[in-house]
């Protein structure tokens, strides 16, 4: 535990140094106020308070950023320690690969904690200051926080298994890319165009919404909109949310964070330093 | 127990799909060896060193440290390691850094600051390691074997890409490690250095073991010829007719002879008397007994 705790505290001082912490907090918080500032403007149409529109509208930020800003945060680890040689160094103390994944997820969710509640929670402020916020929308906040953080430490667990199966770092940042593409991308591009050829078959009805559950990325919209008629309403996922058990999109963004690190796992103890 | 040796690897084989392997190389070293590894690039040496350190599966072979086999906990505190040309995260400082490696092994940090001092990074403990020269991140690097006193460090390529004072300074810590009872194993190709520095030499040849002895005795084994270079007065002509050998510019001639033949051979060159402007006996070097090893051919 000692060791862990040593190898976080490391990786904690790396993120600081290298600007990620700051990078990260200020990108998820220029959005996020930005998105609260505009909503100000229109959130009296919908008959909602402003802070139930921001956090409709951070939503679908976070599904693109937050999975983006963890895979950069964790995807040089493996494979640049590889490259300096000190990966090799490490093993060679008594500390397990377990032990050194661990630390360095700590570190990453630490950081990535810091910047989602530091992010949203300024845009949560704001609305609050603007007096657009209530009881409701403060709880649907909370949700998108929780969301957020274990939907980007399953994307921290992805770049640990992007990295240990890169070569070099080079390859680990395409990878990383690449994988953001499609989980977050691609992946809702098919779906939609599936859906548009099945028009409103089986297919839509019955395993879409299944479908988009099992995306960790989507599995946030779908948490983020169950919480309330109103975020049904303003992000327009209701339909294919009311189809699924409650739990769906709470049980996708949870299994995902521990499949991740099992398979970074497995894919770090193939590698040879 | 002063006996026991500190690596015991027996019959060690691991072979890959390319070339690169070892095969059946067994190698003793004892507390407060020195012992230098030679051999080509690919000749096995960092392959041995990973197999020791645990970082390679071995496909058959045996290997203990300290007595512990090989993969246990306490075989991984016995050990001590410095990897090729390694360098760290640039962002963290050197302090940083040995304080990660003394809370990883299980040592007070404060033993991790000393270590900087013994190294001389004292003034740059602070300074963030990408703004190390390559010597200052060696010496760092070298400041992690020291941690926990290790009963055995492996040391890669140590000395490579080092000027000729860091180079000193580097075998200076090398030595203060061996005084301290650690048994030392240099892979290298710094042979002029590995003469003065170690107490024996292993040579690696395609993955198998060619040499392991003191210096002294593989030069006797090796039955390297001494060469005789004699410089004639005015034509060497007389002097290449009666012993041969190859003509250097006119006025040299040098041929080789044999520890027993040596005496026998420099009376005759005396006896030559006037013609004989000077004489020159030149020992086989270190150079030419790697050569001798690591080069020669399987011929039985």
């Amino acid at each position: 535990m000692i060791r862990v705790l040593a190898i976080a505290t490391t990786e904690f001082r790396i993120l600081r140094r290298n600007r990620w912490l700051l990078t990260a907090t200020g990108l998820l918080s220029v959005f996020a106020l930005a998105l609260t500032l505009s909503g100000a403007t229109n959130s009296g149409a919908l008959g909602v308070d402003l802070l139930t529109v921001s956090v409709a509208s951070m939503t679908t930020l976070a599904v693109y950023l937050v999975p983006l800003v963890a895979l950069l945060m964790s995807f040089e680890t493996i494979a640049g320690d590889a490259e300096r040689g000190s990966l090799a160094l490490v093993l060679t103390y008594p500390v397990s690969r377990s032990a050194l994944l661990a630390g360095k997820f700590l570190a990453h969710l630490s950081g990535l904690t810091i910047a989602v509640i530091t992010g949203f929670g300024l845009a949560g402020l704001l609305a609050f200051a603007l007096g657009g916020a209530g009881m409701a929308s403060a709880l649907a906040l909370a949700r998108l926080m929780l969301g957020a953080v274990l939907l980007g430490s399953a994307f921290i667990a992805i770049g640990y298994v992007v990295s240990a199966f890169s070569g070099s770092v080079a390859a680990a940042a395409g990878g990383a890319g690449f994988v953001w593409l499609v989980l977050v991308v691609l992946y809702d591009l098919v779906l939609l165009a599936l859906v548009i050829w099945d028009d409103g078959g089986v297919f839509s009805r019955q395993v879409f919404p299944w479908v988009l559950a099992a995306n960790p990325a989507d599995a946030l919209r779908l948490f983020s909109v169950t919480a309330s008629a109103e975020q049904a309403l303003v992000t327009g996922m209701g339909a294919a949310a009311a189809v699924l058990p409650r739990w769906t999109a709470l049980a996708s963004l949870l299994i995902w964070p521990v499949l991740g690190l099992l398979l970074a796992r497995v894919a770090f103890a193939r590698r040879v330093p | 127990m002063a006996d026991r040796p500190v690596l015991d690897a027996v019959g060690l084989t691991r072979q890959f799909a390319g070339a690169h392997g070892v095969r059946d190389v067994s190698l003793q070293v004892h507390a407060g060896e020195r012992v230098a590894l030679l051999g080509h690039n690919g000749a096995g040496k960092s392959t041995l060193m990973k197999a020791v350190l645990g970082l390679l599966p071995i496909d058959s072979g045996t290997v203990s440290i300290a007595g512990q086999p090989l993969g246990t906990v306490a075989a991984r505190v016995a050990v001590a390691y410095l990897p090729e040309a390694v360098s760290f995260h640039p962002a963290l400082t050197g302090r940083e850094q040995i304080r990660l490696f003394a809370r990883l092994a299980g040592v007070k940090t404060g033993d991790g600051d000393a270590l900087l001092e013994n190294v001389g990074l004292a003034d740059a403990a602070d300074r963030r390691i990408g703004t190390y020269s390559k010597g200052m991140r060696q010496r760092l690097g070298m400041a992690q074997v020291f941690l926990g006193k290790p009963m055995l460090a492996l040391l890669d390529e140590p000395t490579s890409g080092l000027d000729p004072m860091a180079r000193h300074d580097l075998y200076a810590l090398i030595d203060s490690l061996a005084a301290g009872g650690t048994g030392v194993v240099i892979a290298s190709h710094a042979l002029t250095e590995i003469e003065a520095r170690t107490d024996r030499i292993a040579i690696l040849r395609h993955g198998q073991m060619v040499a392991d002895a003191s210096l002294k005795e593989l030069f006797a084994r090796a039955a390297m010829p001494i060469h005789i270079r004699v410089k004639a007065k005015h034509d060497a002509a007389a002097l290449f007719d009666r012993f041969g050998g190859r003509r250097i510019n006119g006025a040299q001639v040098e041929f080789a002879v044999t520890q027993d033949q040596k005496l026998a051979r420099l009376a005759e060159v005396i006896a030559m008397g006037a013609q004989v402007a000077d004489v020159e006996i030149i020992p086989s070097s270190l150079e030419d007994l790697y050569r001798h090893y690591s080069g020669q051919e399987e011929r039985a």
